[in-house]
């Protein structure tokens, strides 16, 4: 178990223009899990490579425990890593294949047979471990490459999106276990994956990637609740966050746009103190949003109006879209609405779960928490 | 395409036999021809039903000196084979696993000296040649039929080791496997078949090349194929034992061959054809 | 810190790494292929007779004078060329035809009749002249003077009557099998569901062909020609034993001629400028043929 720190790090392919990862600066706790997420090509899983080994830092220094690793091969760096692929070797046994690194670093074989079985044991993959890997489900092939992993010991765990190639249910599954696997552990763990649901689930802190640059390190509750941009506001949460171009009304103290008005708060004053007059953007979840009936017309306020889209009933809730001015706002609803595609529709939305972002910078307008403050994004942000 | 009409159907199977037994039919014919007696060889009737006889073949072992030609062949088609494995696995490991940006040309330089005809570079071997005491000599064809096949080589390694997943040489990495042993214990075990595939072919070319043979050798080093064209201006009278030895020269072969008609297209068409 | 030159030097150190594991098979094609091949280029200005070594010094460009004026050679890239493209009209049209019959899923067995059929491929070149010449075209005892007689025509003398010819066909009999695996290969990758389709808009068999399989195939007839032009250009076994050239300079072709040249004339000036332009002719088609190789790898990778 180690603490990993990875100070400035760059990454500059041959030929390549810009940093795939730019000024990467992240240190872990011991035994930490943290989930490295983003869109593809956001250089999430090149920052991991550089971790194990497998591609150079061009810039910046990694320390794994109390070594820099600068230089030092993959294989005497001390960690693991199970791939997207499982990259399994397909000539031999779930026994071989987890012997294998102890094998290559002649330990005795009493030792090898203890760690194998020891790990199969932990992964209940006992009864697998004299067959092929192509005999091997998805599922199980997941669980031998977790094995050849655990077998090590390691003092760091890098998985790269390893449950992307399971289907849906083996998914959750495994997620669980891996989680489990963690505590139990207690090794450092880096977790690639483009899933936020993965990342949320998962995750003891969050880094939120895009285009080489560290958008946002958080716990996952503190990125759902204070996200510094709107890409973090976006990324985090299903369905995404809907984001209206509102208008700061200083006369009435309103957030005015096409077919909404929506009451500032107490908090939102002085975040839009410079603002006044000026556009912003709104940032409110679908699951903040809600409809107005009857029954709580008299009392709400802050309403968008207009006219439904698309109503997808999901069983626990239904999604609703609506077109509201020249947005399309994604309300998450109660399943029992009765509403009906082309209805007129009006939402009511809570304005102290309401987010402003600046309309230039896109970042956002109101107090992050300290480890959200420091983002690595600004020079892109700005210039983007 | 479970739409023909049965006439249809029969006419490509009859079609299908017909171009099968036209085209294997010299062949056929050679092997008969290898078991008659050197004057039913040369009749003006052909026979098709005889009483065989293998005096054609010994003719070739014994009077001809066969083996000779034989060991020949073998060491230089096996010799030569072996060189350009060892020459051409960590090339096409490096191509594959440790791109840069002059892979693409290296592998591309490396084919389009296959393009290169033999005769263009014949006189200056056969001088180089001539200086080292090497001609007629198999070993000599050792080394050019290596060079000869080496772009082949390459290329076809090349294409199989592309179809290991990186990812699997990068868990070797981690897992702390040398050079060496990512080649034996990973990569070698993995693209077995296509290797042994890939040797079968070089054995092959190796074993039916006429132009360095005819032209490097003559006793010594000469193999099966400069032997069988001694019979070149064999008249009727010697057909059954110049028939004996083509089969005792070819069969080998043409079974091997079999077994790689895959992996000749693969290899002699360098990816042109996907 | 990583600083710039450590980072240099470890690329340079990666580049020598994979250098080492590339260079073994670099260098010695290059020793044996690009170093003979300036030879050839630096023997072609040179006066230069095995049999008579006092005749030396600068030929300049009296060796090339003297092949292109020599009715030998003419005749030699004349039936070079004759020979390369009838080949290559015989092999690639009857080979696709085999290849369409032998991916038929109606015939049966048809992976065996296939092996058979490219059999041919697989015969030594020196044992396919043998063959042909006596066991198929000898005109008294030849199965083919057989068949003649037996349909009342008196029997043709191929090799010394039609010399070019016959060797084109049995250059062909044997190559037909390369084109018949390639295009089989090709035809037999098309998507069955691409033909369904075609079905479905209302297309026979004809129409399936020839505006569904024919346009896919066209790569594959691309590179099939290239190819086979850059084997056909350097035939020799066959033809070594077959006719050896004759009668007269009836079937040499180049490597016939310079073969001659260096080892029946021992002019190794005039043999030298004669492979530079056998060397010449196969980069022609090399050129094309290298571009689409290295698109195709390109696409890959």
């Amino acid at each position: 178990m180690a603490i990993v720190q990875l100070k400035d790090i760059c990454k500059q392919f041959d030929g390549g223009e810009a940093n795939a990862v730019d000024h990467f600066d992240l240190t872990t706790r011991d035994g930490e899990f943290v989930v490295l997420v983003g869109p593809s090509g956001c250089g999430k899983t090149t920052t991991m490579r550089m971790i194990a080994g497998l591609e150079e830092i061009s810039k910046g220094e990694l320390w794994i425990g109390d070594r820099n690793v600068d230089g030092i091969p993959a294989k005497d760096r001390d960690i693991a890593m199970v791939f997207q692929s499982y990259a399994l070797y397909p000539h031999m046994s779930v026994r071989e294949n987890m012997a294998f690194s102890l094998k290559l670093k002649k330990r005795p074989k009493a030792e090898i047979t203890k760690a194998v079985n020891d790990a199969a044991e932990i992964l209940g993959i006992q009864n697998l471990l004299d067959r092929k890997p192509k005999a091997l489900s998805g599922g199980q092939r997941q669980r031998v490459a977790l094995g050849r992993a655990i077998v090590r010991q390691p003092q760091v765990f890098l998985m790269d999106e390893p449950l992307s190639n399971l289907d849906a249910k083996m998914r959750v599954e495994m997620r669980a276990e891996i989680v489990k696997l963690h505590r139990k552990l207690g090794v450092t763990t880096f977790y690639v994956t483009h899933d936020q649901v993965e990342a949320m689930t998962m995750g003891q802190r969050i880094v939120v990637m895009r285009d080489g640059y560290i958008q946002q390190i958080d716990a996952p509750n503190a990125l759902y609740e204070r996200p510094v941009n709107m890409f973090v506001a976006g990324f985090i949460g299903t369905p995404s966050m809907n984001f209206l171009k509102a208008r700061v009304d200083d006369a009435s103290q309103r957030l005015i746009g096409e077919g909404f008005s929506i009451a500032m708060e107490k908090a939102h004053e002085t975040a839009l103190a410079n603002h006044l007059g000026r556009e912003v953007w709104a940032g409110v979840r679908p699951e903040h949003l809600d409809l107005v009936t009857d029954a709580n017309a008299g009392t709400t306020d802050n309403q968008l109006t207009g006219t439904v889209e698309v109503i997808e009933p999901l069983g626990a809730v239904t999604i609703v879209q609506v077109r509201v001015g020249e947005h399309i706002v994604t309300a998450e609803l109660d399943s029992h609405t009765s509403l009906a595609m082309g209805d007129p529709a009006a939402l009511t939305c809570d304005s102290h779960k309401l987010h402003l972002f600046d309309a230039a910078s896109e970042k956002t307008l109101l107090e992050t928490s300290d480890s959200g403050k420091r983002t690595t994004g600004d020079a892109k942000t700005t210039t983007a | 395409m479970n739409r023909m009409s049965w006439p249809a159907k029969l006419g490509m199977n009859i079609l299908a036999w017909l171009i099968a037994v036209l085209m294997f039919f010299p062949i056929f014919w050679l092997l008969l021809t290898s078991f008659k007696t050197n004057a039913l060889a040369a009749s003006r009737t052909p026979a098709f039903f005889f009483s065989p006889t293998i005096a054609g073949y010994v003719n070739a072992i014994v009077d001809n000196a066969y083996v000779h030609y034989l060991i020949n062949s073998c060491i230089s088609a096996i010799g030569s084979t072996l060189i350009c494995m060892a020459l051409a696995i960590p090339a096409a490991y490096s191509m594959v696993f440790r791109r840069s940006k002059y892979t693409d040309s290296t592998l591309l330089w490396m084919l389009s000296t296959k393009m290169l005809p033999p005769v263009g570079v014949l006189i200056p071997i056969y001088i180089v040649y001539k200086d080292l005491h090497l001609l007629d000599s198999v070993w000599g064809l050792v080394l050019i039929f290596a060079a000869m096949n080496l772009p082949i080589v390459v290329w076809l390694l090349y294409t199989y080791f592309k179809d290991i997943p990186e990812a699997i040489i990068e868990a070797a990495d981690i897992d702390g496997a040398s050079l060496l042993t990512k080649l034996v214990r990973i990569l070698v075990p993995l693209t077995l078949p296509g290797l042994l595939s890939t040797g079968l072919l070089a054995v092959v070319l190796a074993w039916n090349e006429a132009f360095w043979a005819i032209n490097l050798t003559n006793v010594h080093g000469a193999t099966l194929a400069v032997f069988v064209s001694g019979f070149k201006s064999a008249r009727g009278q010697y057909w059954a034992s110049m028939s004996a030895a083509s089969v005792l020269s070819v069969l080998p072969i043409l079974i091997a061959g079999w077994f790689t008609q895959r992996q000749l297209v693969r290899g002699l068409t360098f990816g042109a054809v996907k | 810190m990583a600083h710039p030159n450590k980072q240099r030097s470890k690329q340079a150190a990666a580049r020598l790494r994979s250098a080492a594991l590339i260079g073994p098979a670099a260098v010695y094609l290059f020793i044996w292929m690009i170093v003979p091949l300036a030879m050839t280029v630096y023997y072609s200005f040179r006066r230069y007779n095995l049999i008579e070594p006092y005749i030396k010094g600068n030929a300049g460009f009296s060796n090339y004078a003297n092949i292109i004026t020599d009715p030998n050679f003419i005749a030699g890239i004349i039936n070079t060329l004759i020979l390369v493209v009838s080949c290559l009209v015989l092999t690639v049209m009857i080979g696709l035809a085999f290849a369409i019959v032998y991916n038929n899923d109606h015939v049966v067995g048809k992976n065996l009749l296939r092996t058979f059929a490219a059999s041919p491929f697989f015969i030594m070149p020196v044992v396919t002249g043998l063959l042909w010449k006596n066991l198929m075209l000898n005109p008294s005892f030849g199965l083919l003077a057989a068949l003649q007689r037996a349909l009342g025509i008196s029997p043709i003398a191929f090799l010394s009557k039609v010399p070019l010819a016959s060797v084109i066909g049995i250059i062909s009999w044997q190559w037909t099998p390369f084109a018949m695996l390639v295009l089989l290969a090709s035809l037999s990758a098309i998507p069955e569901d691409i033909k369904e389709a075609a079905y479905l808009d209302g297309a026979g068999a004809w129409q399936t062909f020839r505006y569904i399989v024919l346009p896919q195939l066209g790569r594959s007839l691309y590179a099939v020609i290239m190819l086979e032009t850059i084997f056909f250009l350097v035939i020799f076994g066959q033809i070594y034993v077959a006719t050896s050239g004759g009668p007269g300079n009836a079937s040499t072709n180049l490597p016939y001629y310079i073969y001659l040249q260096a080892f029946s004339s021992y002019d190794i000036g005039a043999a030298s400028a004669g492979a530079v332009f056998a060397i010449i002719l196969a980069n022609i088609v090399a050129i094309f043929l290298v571009r689409m190789i290295s698109a195709n790898i390109r696409e890959d990778s």
